[in-house]
């Protein structure tokens, strides 16, 4: 066993983990961020796309002690202060980006990621980002618009009667 | 102005403010004091005798508590079939028994040969890779027909053959069909197949088997869409475990598709080892695991018949369906061939013959049950389909030709036994047409043809049905089970209220959309109303969520509960107000005597039924508490027209979409952005059945698709732009036999866009003179470029 230690939405984390220990199952077994979610066995499916000193990284792909030291992000530390969500995840509400919402944590964090590096993107880019990401149950099309709403770009509507 | 509360209201979800912060409780979320791991040892041949098990050497590794195969499991009762099918000469189906763990024989790649159970999951994979198995490998029956040929190997050795059933239905519409096939002045005819697909919900299975020794109570945290459902049928068919000791939770679940309807081995394996250990036991599906022990959805092989009179009336469907089991008979799996199928085949013509004859069969693959549509999109893709190969034969409009055929007038009796209580297809059609802008087509197509590519336009008409189902009607079909709906709504003593649904929420948004019926009947906001699921110990026994039937189905038992309860705080305010109770209205959330100004708010008459002092005891109970069971008196039919634009490259045999719309007949909307959520969502699995997916096996039975890099899903940018896209529900008739008029819309989109998207293609390929009557699903880039090139 080896020990890591890291920073996980601002508070410092340590633990024991065996060298073959995934930085996802360090964050939802040892710290119980289960918020995270394993979607697939072979890095396909993006439901566990954590930041890792800001990057984009998914967290099945990251061995626990390959974050030694490092300023990891999870979906746990997303919201605003008082608990209220941030821009992309009160977009992804008010498109409804979401239905079953296991691959949202991923969607979000990858959102996140791709305004970052890109503040006002075109809905090819969004979409063309968003490969390494599955969804399921949306076709994508509401996660699009939330994505888009969420850079400040005039999307449609979500439906009314 | 749109509404901000109740029926027709776009209400944000709520449930969405715990799955955008990670605060969802998904099964594999939950952890139990002292928990152990499971990992399965699955069998790597389709078919095979089990010659030899030494766990010995296993079984002293480090950690591990026990190792169990199947001699563990002699005289605990196999997974049961809900639905018996009864075949063309009157006899029952074969149904082969379907243990927990393998025993003697293994029947497909996947199917679990032991269960290791350690402390930590590493200890338990590493356990199960040092079992000693040895399997003497059999020939494996994996193509249908081959599989009923004189000879065949067979994946039960007690059964005389592979053949589950030879369904036919109408028998005796058999003869009369015939006779319109025979004088018809045209008939068209296709083979095609429904290929084989995986629901892959993003969540995989999960199951936490849990113990109480001391009380005797057993604890199941499982995905399921009906937690009853599994409670019913793993403690009195599998285990033997009493309802009233067993409790079964499906929490927060990630999507299900269908697959997470049945009742799989792995649940029972858990909630048997925890007992047997006296210790909580979790096993979590990898991926790849999922691949090959989730029930797989469609696989059937058809050939239909279109016959049709001198003026394009049609006269008759006949279709023979060879329709893939598997090798077990998964939970409802004969029924989606079958009821879920042959009942389809009239679709919204006014055919007035039409035999379906259902070859069910035994392979060495993994079984096969309902998946996202269940026999209407294999009844829908085969008609429309035949449909547009008429028109091209008779060189007429594919839509004229459709319109001519319609059902106009309801209620409509079908010759497959359903009859349809409304619908408007002309005013679908209507929608469509101008959504497609159809006639700004050709331009496009000359647009595309400059840039050398070929355009097509497909479109597609369905009819489905839902709101599953009528009890008796069932009962006589096979069903096992009954199929209402349940609800108990419990009013607090302020006012608020909890509603426990025997439906069941994963990704539908029941904890929104329910509360908008309540609150649209009583006048309280939403936010006074709460949504309890997924739990037996607290919701009433309930059938669960599946066939587009949460809201038709168990909305319906929501508003009788509700009506149970408003009924009875009328007498409450009419005590109150001293008035009669035939004078009381309740209209926003206030009760009001007729013609006066007397008043009593409704949480002062919940606060009257809990403190009930100035209280008509002597003519009913204190407190709010009501429930009711609400049994379907037909099925719901929301149907709809589709259509899709494609632009093929012959260069390449990419086809791209252009354009897709659909126009959808769902009755009333409760939740419209729900609504279209729910259709965005099942399109995408209906473009990734024509274009992508495919589950696929050699001939020795291996499953080639077992993992995300060889089973195509669709990405964001497989689907089409958001400029490109339109779904429409405007169009709007009523179901006229549950209290809401609501169809349901969960299925829609997955049935109606297979057919459109391969119409299209083949419009695009004929339109470049390639004469093209058909191609497989997913039309992929290599198949569409065969077709051009072998039919240049």
């Amino acid at each position: 066993m080896t020990k890591v230690s890291m920073t996980v939405n601002g508070k410092s984390v340590s633990g024991d983990v065996a060298g073959n220990t995934l930085l996802v199952e360090f964050l939802r077994s040892d710290l119980r961020l289960t918020g995270t979610h394993v979607g697939c066995d072979t890095s396909q499916c993006g439901a566990c796309v954590v930041h890792v000193n800001g990057e984009a990284v998914k967290a099945c792909t990251m061995f626990a002690a390959e974050a030694e030291g490092a300023e990891v992000a999870t979906i746990e530390g997303q919201a605003n202060a008082d608990g209220s969500l941030n821009t992309i995840q009160q977009a992804f509400q008010d498109y409804h980006g979401l239905q079953c919402g296991f691959c949202t944590p991923g969607m979000v964090m990858s959102a996140a990621a791709l305004l970052k590096d890109n503040p006002k993107p075109t809905e090819a880019e969004v979409r063309s980002y968003l490969q390494g990401n599955i969804c399921r149950c949306t076709g994508y099309h509401n996660i699009v618009r939330a994505i888009l709403a969420a850079s400040g770009q005039e999307v449609p509507a979500v439906a009314a009667e | 102005m749109p509404k901000d509360q109740g029926i027709g209201a776009s209400t944000k979800r709520r449930e969405d403010v715990r799955f955008l912060t990670g605060a969802g409780n998904y099964t594999d979320d939950i952890n139990v004091h002292g928990q152990a791991y499971v990992q399965f040892l699955r069998s790597d041949v389709a078919h095979g005798r089990i010659s030899n098990i030494d766990t010995s050497a296993a079984s002293a590794m480090p950690g591990v508590v026990r190792i169990f195969t199947g001699a563990d499991f002699e005289g605990v009762g196999g997974l049961p079939c809900g639905w018996q099918v009864t075949d063309r000469h009157g006899e029952v189906m074969k149904e082969p028994g379907h243990p927990v763990l393998a025993q003697g024989k293994v029947r497909h790649v996947g199917e679990p040969v032991a269960a290791v159970v350690a402390d930590t999951l590493q200890q338990a994979r590493d356990a199960a890779e040092a079992i000693e198995l040895d399997i003497e490998e059999l020939p494996a029956v994996v193509d249908m027909k081959a599989a009923l040929a004189e000879g065949s190997a067979r994946v039960h050795d007690d059964l005389s053959d592979n053949l589950c059933y030879d369904w036919g239905f109408v028998e005796e519409n058999k003869g009369a069909v015939e006779e319109a096939i025979a004088k018809a002045a045209h008939v068209t005819t296709l083979e095609l197949v429904n290929n084989r697909l995986v629901a892959n919900p993003m969540e995989p299975r999960v199951a936490v088997g849990d113990y109480n020794r001391a009380a005797g109570d057993s604890t199941l945290y499982t995905t399921s869409q009906n937690p009853h459902v599994i409670r019913l049928l793993m403690g009195a068919f599998v285990l033997g475990i009493p309802e009233h000791k067993l409790r079964v939770v499906a929490p927060d679940v990630g999507g299900g598709f269908g697959t997470k309807i049945f009742h799989y081995a792995e649940e029972a394996f858990c909630t048997f080892a925890a007992k047997a250990l006296n210790r909580a036991v979790k096993w979590t599906s990898t991926r790849s695991e999922a691949f090959m022990s989730d029930a797989h959805g469609r696989d059937h092989v058809t050939k239909i018949e279109l016959a049709l009179d001198a003026d394009n009336n049609f006269t008759a469907v006949r279709t023979e369906t060879y329709a893939n089991m598997g090798a077990y008979l998964s939970t409802f799996a004969p029924s989606v061939p079958t009821w879920l199928h042959g009942t389809l085949m009239a679709g919204n013509y006014k055919t007035p013959n039409v035999y379906v004859n259902v070859k069910a069969v035994f392979t060495n693959t993994v079984p096969v049950d309902a998946y996202r549509g269940a026999g209407r999109p294999e009844a829908t893709y085969q008609l429309e389909r035949v449909i547009d190969k008429a028109a091209r034969e008779l060189g007429v409009d594919p839509v004229e030709l459709r319109r001519q055929n319609f059902i106009t007038e309801f209620p409509y009796q079908t010759p497959v036994a359903v009859e349809y209580d409304t619908g408007d297809y002309h005013a679908t059609m209507d929608k469509m047409l101008e959504l497609i802008d159809r006639d700004g087509f050709a331009e496009r197509r000359k647009q595309s043809e400059a840039k050398g590519k070929l355009r097509g336009l497909g479109i597609n008409c369905f009819i489905e049905a839902c709101g599953i189902a009528p009890s008796n009607l069932v009962g006589q079909l096979g069903a096992r089970a009954g199929l209402y709906e349940s609800a108990t709504v419990r009013v607090n003593a302020t006012g608020g209220l909890v509603v426990m649904t025997g439906s069941h929420s994963h990704g539908q948004g029941h904890e929104t959309a329910f509360p908008q019926v309540i609150s649209e009947m009583i006048g309280i906001p939403e936010d006074q109303i709460e949504i309890v699921h997924g739990d037996t110990a607290n919701a009433p026994m309930g059938m669960g969520t599946y066939g587009s039937r949460s809201l038709a189905v168990g909305g319906s038992a929501m508003v009788r509960a509700a009506e149970k309860i408003i009924a009875k705080t009328k007498k409450i305010a009419a005590h109150l107000l001293e008035a009669a109770e035939a004078d009381i209205e309740l209209k926003d959330g206030q009760f009001s005597v007729a013609g006066t100004d007397k008043q009593v708010a409704w949480g002062d008459v919940c606060l009257a039924a809990y403190v009930p002092h100035n209280y008509p005891l002597e003519d009913i109970e204190p407190g709010l508490e009501e429930t009711a069971f609400y049994d379907p008196s037909n099925f719901t039919y929301p149907a709809g027209a589709y259509a899709c634009e494609v632009e093929v490259d012959p260069e390449t045999g990419v086809a791209t979409i252009e354009k897709f719309v659909s126009a959808d007949d769902f009755g009333n909307v409760v939740n419209p952005m729900i609504v279209e959520g729910q259709v965005h969502g099942g399109i995408a699995q209906g473009i990734g059945q024509a274009l992508l997916e495919n589950c696929a096996y050699d001939e020795n039975g291996q499953l080639l698709s077992a993992s995300y890099m060889d089973y195509a899903m669709p990405r964001a940018d497989d689907l089409p732009e958001m400029s490109a896209y339109t779904v429409d529900h405007s169009c709007q008739t009523p179901c006229t036999h549950n209290p809401l008029g609501v169809k349901g819309c969960g299925e829609a989109g997955a049935i109606g866009s297979p057919p459109t998207v391969i119409n299209a293609i083949l419009d695009a390929l004929n339109s470049g003179g390639h004469k093209v009557d058909h191609i497989d699903m997913p039309a992929s880039p290599s198949r569409v470029w065969a077709a051009i090139n072998s039919a240049s």
